[in-house]
C-alpha cells in the first residue's frame, strides 16, 4: 500500500512502495499526461512537481512522496486556468510531437519559480529535458517571455 | 537513375488484394462514387470535407502527425480552396479500413520520405475546392440564382448582385446532395493569391499538448485492458530456447508469460511496471545464432574490403574517371565512416491490441496506418474487414514507426489472450537494441585536380549495408539499391547531385551485417552529403581555393543548387569577419525534392569543446505550405542531425547493439543549441519535402567548420570518440 498526493487530490493505492511513481500515475492512477521516456532519469519526459520541486518520476519510488504534495502536467493549470508557461507555449508555438512537452513545461514551471528571470546559462543548466523534435530555440524564447509576464 | 520512394511492401499487398477486388490502387480521386457519407449532424462533402451545420469544418487527415506539422500544413491547403473560415477548422485522423472499404479513397497513408504534403497537395486541394463549389451551388440553388454570381470566403457564401449571405452551415445538407464536379474541371488557385496556406498560422494540435490531455498510442487505456513488456532475442536472427515462465508466474501481477513468435517473449500483467519487473526476473535461453560472432571491428573490416573490392552497382557514371584520375596534376584521398544509429523516438515502440475469432483492432502510433493494417491481417490471420486500426498521434517517428514490427508483437501476444486488449510496450532498452538502425558504411573518395586546380574527377566508392536489401530485397533492382546513392544521382527530380564534373564514377560495394537496417530520417543523403561535401572541403582546400567559391565554380548548370547555397552564404556573411577563433564551414545537398544548404559558425577549445554559435540553414522546398512550420523542421532537422554527428552511434559487440538507453546513446540538449536561422527561398513550380533535407547538411556544415577551427579532419564519427565534446 502506498499514499499519495497528487493536485491535491489523496490517493491510497494498493501498489509495492518501491514502485516508481510513473507508473503509479499512469497505470494505477489512469493519468497518463506524465510520459514515460527512459525510465533512468536521463530524458525528463517524466518530470512532476514534488513539493514545488522538479523531479523524475521514473526512478522515484511511490513511497517517497508520502505526505509530500505531487503536481502533474494535469494539475498545473487548475480550474482550467492556464499556468503562464502554458501560455508561453501557446504563444510561440512550442510543440511538436509534444510527448516531451509534460516534462519539458513542468521543468519549466519549477525554474521559474525557484528563478523568476533566468539567463540563458541558467536555462541550460536546469532545463536538460531531451526533445528529438528539437523545440529548444522555441523553449527558450517562451522561457524568457513567461519570465517577463 | 533517380531513387523514387516505392510503396511499401505492406502497403503493397493491400493494393493487391484492392486489386484482385477489382479495384485500382492508382489515386482514382479523392471524391465521387462514395461521396455523401458522414453523418446528418457532421455532413461529408468529399472525402476530405465535412461541415457541420454550426459552421465547424472537419477535414480528414490520411497522413501521420508525428511533430512535423503535415496536419497542419494539410488542412491550410484544404481550408485554402474551401475558402473556410481558419477558426472553426477542426480534422480527424481517417481510418485505413474505411479506405480500403471506399476504393482507397483518401490514397496512400504513408508519411516517410518527407512526402505527406509534397505527395498529396494537389489532390487534397480538389477536394477543398469541390467542396466550395458544392456549397456555392446549393446556396444558389436555394436563391435560384446563377452559381456564377456567388462568392465564398470565410465560409459565408454572398450573391454579389443582392447582397444575400448564408453561410457554410447553413447549406452543407443540401450540398451534399449534389453531385460533385469533375476534379479535373477544377483549377487550383495560384500560390500567390493565397491567404490561409502558405502563411505562418499556429498549429491545430498545440493545446492538448500543454495539459496532459493529448493521448499518444502509449497512453491508450480500454476497459479490461492488461499490459505487455516484450524482450526479443538481443541478437537479430537468432531465436528463443526456451524460457521458465514458472519463476515468474507468481510475481504480483502478472497474467501470462507467452511466446511471441520465435524470437521473443511477453509478460502479460496488470500494470505495464509489473509486466517489465516480471520479464526482467525470466530466465529465457536464447540460441543467438551466427550473428553473435559480429562485433564493430568485424564489421569495419567487412566494409573496408568493399572500398576496394569489384562491384558492378553503380549509382553515376560520367566520362572516364580511370582516364581523369592517371592524368590527374594532383590527388587527393580520403576514406570516412557513418556508424548505425537508433531513431530513438521520445515515445518509445507500443501498439494495444484486441482479437477474437471475428475480430483483430489495433490502436497505435505509425507511419503508415495502411502498413498497420496488413501487418494486423497477417499477424492474426483475419481479413481486410475484420481488420481495424485506429491511428492515434505519435511521439516522434523519423522513419521507426514506418516499419510495423512492434503492432505485429502485440497482435500475436493478443491472439493468445482472445478479447482482452493488450497494450504492448516497449522499454528504453527494447527501443534502443531492436532497432531497424541508419546503415553502417565506409566512402572512399579520390579526387582528380588539372594544373588549374579545377577538379576534373571524383570517385567515390561506398562500401556498406543496404536499407532495401534489409527490409525489402523485392525491391532491389537487379541486386542494386538505389536509395545508396540519395543525393549522388546524376538526374532526376528526387536527390541530384549539384556539382558539374567531366569525369565522375559513384558505385557500392554493398556489404550487410546482420543487423536491422532501416529508414532513418534523412536516409542515406545524411552520410553522402558528409562525404561528398566534407572531401569537397577537404579538396577546395587542397586547391588553395575557398570552400563557397571552389563549389560555385562547379554549379553554373545547377542554378536552384547554387541559389540555396547564396542564400546561406549570404544570410551567413560568408567571408566577412567574425569574432577571434570562431569559424565557418558550408555544405549544399538535394534530396526529397527539395534544395538546401547551411553555414554553420562554430569555435573549438584546446581541449576539445565544441560551440556551435550559430546556423544558418537555407531550404528550397518549390511551394510553402506554412513557413513556421518549415522554420520548426529546419531547426529541428539541426537538432536531430547534430545530435547524431555529435553523439550518436551504435556499436556492435557479441551481436548485439551495445547502448541502451540515453546515457549512452545521447542527444542535443538546450545547452549545445546554437542559434538557428532559418532561410526559406521557395521558387515555386515543385513540391519539395521539408521534413528531412535540412539533417543532410546540418553535420558536414559543422565538421567543415570544425576543420576551419583546428585545422583537423576528423572522418570517423561520432564526434565524443574523436576528442569533441559539448556543453
Amino acid at each position: 500500500m502506498a499514499r499519495l498526493t497528487v493536485n491535491g487530490h489523496l490517493h491510497d493505492v494498493d501498489v509495492d512502495p518501491d514502485t516508481p511513481l510513473l507508473w503509479v500515475l499512469r497505470d494505477t492512477l489512469g493519468m497518463s499526461g506524465t510520459k514515460y521516456g527512459c525510465g533512468i532519469a536521463h530524458c525528463g519526459a517524466c518530470t512532476v512537481h514534488v513539493d514545488g520541486v522538479a523531479t523524475r518520476s521514473c526512478v522515484l519510488p511511490v513511497s517517497a512522496v508520502d505526505g509530500k504534495a505531487v503536481t502533474t502536467i494535469e494539475g498545473l493549470a487548475p480550474n482550467g486556468v492556464l499556468h503562464r508557461v502554458q501560455k508561453a507555449w501557446i504563444d510561440h508555438d512550442v510543440p511538436q510531437c509534444g510527448y516531451c512537452q509534460s516534462g519539458m513545461i513542468m521543468a519549466v514551471a519549477a525554474l521559474l519559480r525557484a528563478i523568476p528571470n533566468p539567463t540563458d546559462a541558467e536555462i541550460d543548466a536546469a532545463i536538460t529535458n531531451i526533445c528529438r523534435c528539437g523545440t529548444y530555440q522555441r523553449v527558450r524564447a517562451a522561457i524568457h517571455a513567461a519570465a517577463n509576464v | 537513375m533517380n531513387y523514387v520512394p516505392k510503396i511499401d511492401r505492406r502497403s503493397f499487398v493491400i493494393g493487391t488484394a484492392a486489386a484482385g477486388a477489382g479495384l485500382t490502387l492508382g489515386m482514382s480521386l479523392p471524391f465521387g462514387a462514395a461521396h455523401a457519407q458522414g453523418t446528418q449532424a457532421t455532413p461529408e462533402l468529399n472525402a476530405w470535407v465535412m461541415v457541420r451545420p454550426d459552421d465547424t469544418v472537419v477535414i480528414r487527415f490520411a497522413r501521420s502527425e508525428m511533430g512535423q506539422g503535415s496536419l497542419t500544413g494539410l488542412c491550410q491547403l484544404i481550408a485554402e480552396e474551401l475558402q473556410c473560415d481558419w477558426s472553426k477548422v477542426t480534422w480527424e485522423y481517417v481510418n485505413p479500413s474505411d479506405s480500403i472499404a471506399r476504393k482507397r479513397v483518401w490514397g496512400a497513408f504513408n508519411s516517410t520520405g518527407s512526402r505527406a504534403i509534397r505527395e498529396s497537395n494537389d489532390y487534397v486541394r480538389r477536394g477543398g475546392a469541390a467542396a466550395r463549389q458544392m456549397l456555392i451551388q446549393a446556396a444558389a440553388n436555394e436563391w435560384k440564382v446563377p452559381a456564377s454570381e456567388c462568392t465564398a470566403a470565410n465560409s459565408i457564401i454572398t450573391h454579389t448582385p443582392s447582397g444575400r449571405k448564408t453561410s457554410y452551415g447553413k447549406v452543407v445538407l443540401e450540398a451534399a446532395k449534389i453531385t460533385p464536379p469533375d476534379p479535373k474541371s477544377i483549377t487550383l488557385k495560384d500560390p500567390k493569391d493565397w491567404k490561409i496556406a502558405g502563411k505562418p498560422l499556429k498549429r491545430l494540435d498545440t493545446m492538448d499538448k500543454l495539459t496532459g490531455k493529448q493521448k499518444y498510442s502509449a497512453d491508450t487505456q480500454l476497459p479490461g485492458m492488461l499490459n505487455a513488456a516484450i524482450k526479443a532475442c538481443p541478437v537479430r536472427g537468432g531465436k528463443i530456447v526456451s524460457f521458465d515462465a514458472a519463476k515468474v508466474k507468481g510475481m504480483t501481477g502478472v497474467k501470462n508469460v507467452v511466446q511471441v513468435a520465435d524470437t521473443a517473449v511477453a509478460v502479460v500483467a496488470d500494470t505495464w511496471w509489473h509486466a517489465k519487473t516480471a520479464l526482467d526476473a525470466l530466465p529465457v535461453v536464447w540460441d543467438e545464432g551466427p550473428g553473435a560472432k559480429v562485433s564493430s571491428e568485424t564489421i569495419a573490416a567487412m566494409l573496408k574490403e568493399g572500398l576496394d573490392a569489384e562491384t558492378p552497382l553503380v549509382g553515376n557514371k560520367t566520362g572516364d574517371i580511370n582516364a581523369a584520375l592517371a592524368g590527374a596534376a594532383k590527388k587527393i584521398e580520403a576514406v570516412y565512416a557513418y556508424p548505425y544509429q537508433n531513431h530513438a523516438c521520445m515515445e518509445p515502440l507500443n501498439a494495444t491490441a484486441r482479437y477474437t475469432a471475428e475480430k483483430c483492432e489495433v490502436w497505435t502510433s505509425t507511419q503508415n496506418a495502411e502498413a498497420v493494417l496488413a501487418a494486423a491481417v497477417e499477424a492474426s490471420g483475419l481479413s481486410f474487414d475484420k481488420c481495424d486500426v485506429t491511428v492515434v498521434s505519435a511521439g516522434g517517428g523519423f522513419g521507426r514507426r514506418a516499419r510495423t514490427d512492434y503492432v505485429t508483437q502485440a497482435v500475436q501476444i493478443a491472439k493468445q489472450m482472445p478479447g482482452v486488449p493488450i497494450k504492448l510496450l516497449w522499454s528504453r532498452e527494447e527501443d534502443m537494441t531492436q532497432g531497424t538502425y541508419h546503415p553502417i558504411t565506409q566512402c572512399k573518395l579520390t579526387a582528380a585536380l588539372d594544373a588549374n586546380n579545377n577538379l576534373t574527377g571524383l570517385r567515390i566508392r561506398i562500401s556498406g549495408q543496404s536499407i532495401l536489401a534489409g527490409i525489402a530485397p523485392s525491391r532491389l533492382q537487379n541486386g542494386r539499391d538505389p536509395a545508396t546513392f540519395q543525393g549522388l544521382n546524376a538526374g532526376g527530380t528526387e536527390g541530384r547531385i549539384g556539382y558539374d564534373i567531366p569525369n565522375i564514377l559513384i558505385d557500392h560495394a554493398m556489404r550487410n551485417p546482420h543487423i536491422m537496417p532501416g529508414f532513418w530520417r534523412g536516409v542515406n543523403n545524411n552520410q553522402n552529403a558528409i562525404y561528398l561535401e566534407c572531401f569537397l572541403d577537404e579538396v577546395a582546400h587542397a586547391a588553395g581555393q575557398d570552400p563557397l567559391e571552389f563549389r560555385r565554380k562547379m554549379m553554373k548548370k545547377h542554378p536552384k543548387h547554387l541559389a540555396v547555397l547564396n542564400a546561406a552564404a549570404e544570410k551567413a556573411g560568408w567571408g566577412t569577419p567574425l569574432p577571434k577563433g570562431v569559424f565557418r564551414g558550408i555544405a549544399q545537398q538535394m534530396g526529397y525534392g527539395s534544395y538546401v544548404a547551411a553555414v554553420a559558425e562554430v569555435s573549438v577549445s584546446s581541449d576539445g569543446l565544441l560551440t556551435i554559435h550559430r546556423i544558418v540553414g537555407a531550404t528550397d522546398p518549390g511551394h510553402v505550405a506554412n513557413p513556421a512550420l518549415v522554420d520548426r523542421q529546419v531547426a529541428g532537422s539541426f537538432v536531430y542531425g547534430l545530435s547524431a554527428i555529435l553523439y550518436g552511434g551504435c556499436t556492435v559487440k557479441d551481436g548485439r547493439i551495445e547502448q541502451t538507453n540515453f546515457h549512452d546513446y545521447n542527444s542535443m540538449r538546450m545547452a549545445a543549441m546554437p542559434k538557428v536561422e532559418s532561410v526559406i527561398v521557395p521558387s515555386g513550380g515543385f513540391w519539395g519535402g521539408v521534413g528531412e533535407p535540412t539533417i543532410f547538411v546540418a553535420a558536414p556544415a559543422v565538421l567543415n567548420a570544425i576543420f576551419a577551427a583546428t585545422g583537423k579532419r576528423i572522418r570517423s564519427f561520432p564526434l565524443k570518440d574523436q576528442g569533441i565534446r559539448t556543453a
